[in-house]
């Protein structure tokens, strides 16, 4: 469903160019749970940009499903990123100023759904987080996995194809990570794809499938059948 | 489509941000307040002016003799012009654009003026009917003054308002009563008043002229010459003034030339010329006006920049989960269009406020029992009449201002459109 092909990725450094991606082909079956890994400079953040529509690539092509993710223009892309994408970040990016409903909300807000449907369906969903009783509380009354667990249900909200997690742990404790990394999990249970970018090995040991990147190419992968459910 | 969410973002960012949005729309609202003010105060001036030039004719030709400055045709200089009615009819024959017309003649010395034990202090232009016209004075009670009048030499008056309060007493009907010029008995036909209220205009007595001439001695002397033109143009108006001297001069025998002879008061051109300083001082206004607003609109401008910048977080997780950059300008053009229409309109209420306290007088007597207005010319305070501006520049102001918010937040939207998404979210 997710469909990489021979990707190139330059950024323009002055005069010169440095070559982050140097030919990337990945594939990823539908509800698949997939970890990127590479230490920094490896070019996962660059290729985690792509994936999530982002940034444009300069050579190859990307497929989501059937669509060719190439050249789109900013509006476009910003439909098909709230169309099939969902983004977990490390630093869980909730608007301050908003509740965790409102919050959770926001992507049907640009889908135009309305203000009563959305706030039901915010409220469905952060109960699947078991955070229906935060329901109105600003994120600084949360702590660390209570807002990642909210920016988990506004990525579910709009039923993406895939869950796009940038360092999803990366600022929580083992604790919690484990929390999150159990909700991530039981996100996968239900057929959607999840792919995790990290540099955590313990987060990586806790995927089916593990991408190891280095030098902007793919160094090995790992495919394992029985995996370390947090 | 109304859009209840986007109002509320934008609710939200102004509720939190209370002291910058207050002081933002106030640069708007002060911009805006000063505009009305300013144009009010333009407005009230050539109220004011135009009040004073409105109690005569405006298309009026006013002809005074005076002194010759230079000899003429064996005439030495320094000879006095003096005007009869034989110039009255060669102005009114001679020149075809003449609409009304009319002479007057003032009474030599100082005419006592009395009804029973009642005295006063008028002045008193004798006149032809068509005075009417050329003064633009109208009736109260009664009639004017007519032919008929003149040509029977009858001993009848028509009054000021004020001329009637004094000696017959306010709201009297004085008509068919007589009031003594210099002993002489003269009946009111009328009561005058003046169709824009000038005090100095209703303080006068008009006489037949023909009737004045005969009993006060004035043989066939007349003082001035007054004509109105129609609807003649600046250049034809100087055309029959150049005309006048023509056939003043040839009867009087001085050189046309000679400004001194005779004055021609153009009140055509007067009024061009009034209209034309009137006009760059409104130009003026508007200019220093669109300034201060400017000042505003820049500074609107600038919040809605850092705005942006502060936001640039938020706006690139609204990016991520999916607004097109659509979206995001007209959230930031939202937000600086309400925020300058609201503080304007604000702005513009003030100053008509401010503009209708001054017309109700109430700061006059507030100021007068503090004595803060001796020594003080109340009639110099008149040149200020009814300051106000009408609703069509209201209006205008008002889009104005809209235009203005979008113009101010268009840069900032632009940005923050661009801000892409990625870069956003990495910074902390």
């Amino acid at each position: 469903m997710l469909r990489l092909q021979n990707i190139h990725k330059s950024y323009p450094i002055g005069q010169q160019s440095l070559h982050v991606l140097k030919g990337i082909d990945i594939d990823i079956q539908s509800g698949e749970l997939v970890s990127i890994m590479g230490s920094s400079g490896s070019g996962k953040s660059t290729l985690l940009n792509i994936l999530g529509i982002l940034d444009n690539y300069d050579e190859g092509s990307y497929y989501i499903g059937d669509t060719l993710i190439k050249n789109l223009s900013e509006t476009k892309a910003a439909v098909y990123r709230n169309q099939f994408i969902g983004f977990i970040f490390q630093s869980f990016n909730l608007i301050s100023f908003k509740s965790a409903r409102e919050n959770v909300a926001l992507p049907l807000y640009y889908q135009n759904v309305s203000r009563r449907k959305r706030n039901a369906l915010a409220e469905e969903y952060l109960d699947k987080v078991g955070l229906l009783a935060w329901a109105d509380h600003l994120p600084n009354e949360m702590s660390g996995g209570q807002k990642q667990r909210v920016a988990i249900a506004r990525a579910l909200i709009s039923q993406p194809q895939m869950i796009l997690a940038d360092e999803p742990t990366g600022a929580l404790d083992t604790k919690t990570s484990h929390e999150v990394m159990q909700v991530l999990h039981d996100i996968n249970d239900d057929g959607i794809t999840v792919v995790i970018v990290t540099h955590e090995h313990d987060i990586s040991e806790m995927t089916k499938r593990v991408i190891h990147l280095r030098d902007g190419l793919i160094e090995r992968e790992e495919k394992r059948d029985l995996i370390i459910r947090p | 489509m109304f859009d209840l969410d986007k109002w509320q973002e934008i609710f939200e960012t102004i509720r939190r941000n209370r002291l910058r949005t207050l002081l933002t729309g106030f640069s708007v609202g002060w911009g805006i307040f000063m505009l009305v003010l300013l144009l009010g105060a333009g407005k009230g001036l050539e109220n004011g002016v135009t009040r004073e030039i409105a109690s005569d004719a405006i298309n009026s030709i006013f002809i005074f003799p005076g002194r010759t400055a230079e000899a003429y045709k064996g005439y030495k200089a320094g000879r006095r012009i003096r005007f009869t009615n034989d110039d009255y009819e060669l102005i009114k024959n001679g020149i075809p654009e003449v609409e009304y017309i009319s002479s007057r003649f003032y009474i030599p010395g100082t005419p006592i003026i009395s009804r029973q034990n009642n005295f006063g202090s008028f002045s008193i232009r004798c006149v032809h009917p068509g005075h009417q016209q050329v003064e633009n004075t109208a009736i109260d009670l009664g009639r004017y003054l007519t032919e008929r009048d003149l040509s029977d030499y009858r001993k009848v008056a028509v009054i000021g308002r004020r001329v009637r309060d004094a000696l017959f007493g306010e709201g009297v009907n004085p008509i068919g009563q007589d009031i003594k010029i210099n002993n002489f008995a003269f009946t009111v036909v009328g009561v005058s008043k003046e169709s824009i209220a000038d005090a100095g205009e209703e303080e006068v007595i008009y006489l037949p002229i023909t009737t004045a001439q005969r009993i006060f001695n004035g043989k066939n002397e007349i003082n001035r010459i007054i004509f109105t033109m129609g609807d003649a143009t600046l250049d034809e108006s100087k055309d029959i003034a150049r005309r006048v001297r023509q056939l003043v001069a040839e009867r009087h025998h001085f050189n046309p030339k000679d400004r001194q002879a005779i004055w021609v008061r153009n009140n055509i051109e007067n009024f061009q010329e009034f209209q034309n300083v009137m006009m760059g001082m409104r130009i003026f206004i508007w200019f220093i006006a669109v300034g201060t607003l400017m000042a505003g609109i820049i500074g609107v401008g600038n919040i809605m920049l850092i705005v942006v910048k502060e936001r640039t977080k938020e706006i690139g997780i609204r990016k991520a989960l999916g607004a097109t950059p659509n979206s995001i300008i007209g959230l930031i053009l939202q937000e600086s269009v309400f925020i300058t229409t609201i503080s304007g309109y604000l702005g513009i209420l003030l100053g008509i406020a401010t503009l209708e306290f001054y017309n109700s007088g109430v700061w006059l007597e507030l100021f007068q029992s503090f004595n803060m207005m001796q020594g003080v010319d109340l009639n110099a305070i008149d040149i200020f009449y009814n300051p106000s501006i009408d609703l069509g520049v209201a209006f205008r102001a008002m889009i104005l201002l809209v235009v203005a918010g979008a113009f101010a937040g268009l840069m900032p939207a632009y940005r923050a459109a661009k801000i892409r998404p990625i870069v956003a979210l990495r910074e902390e």
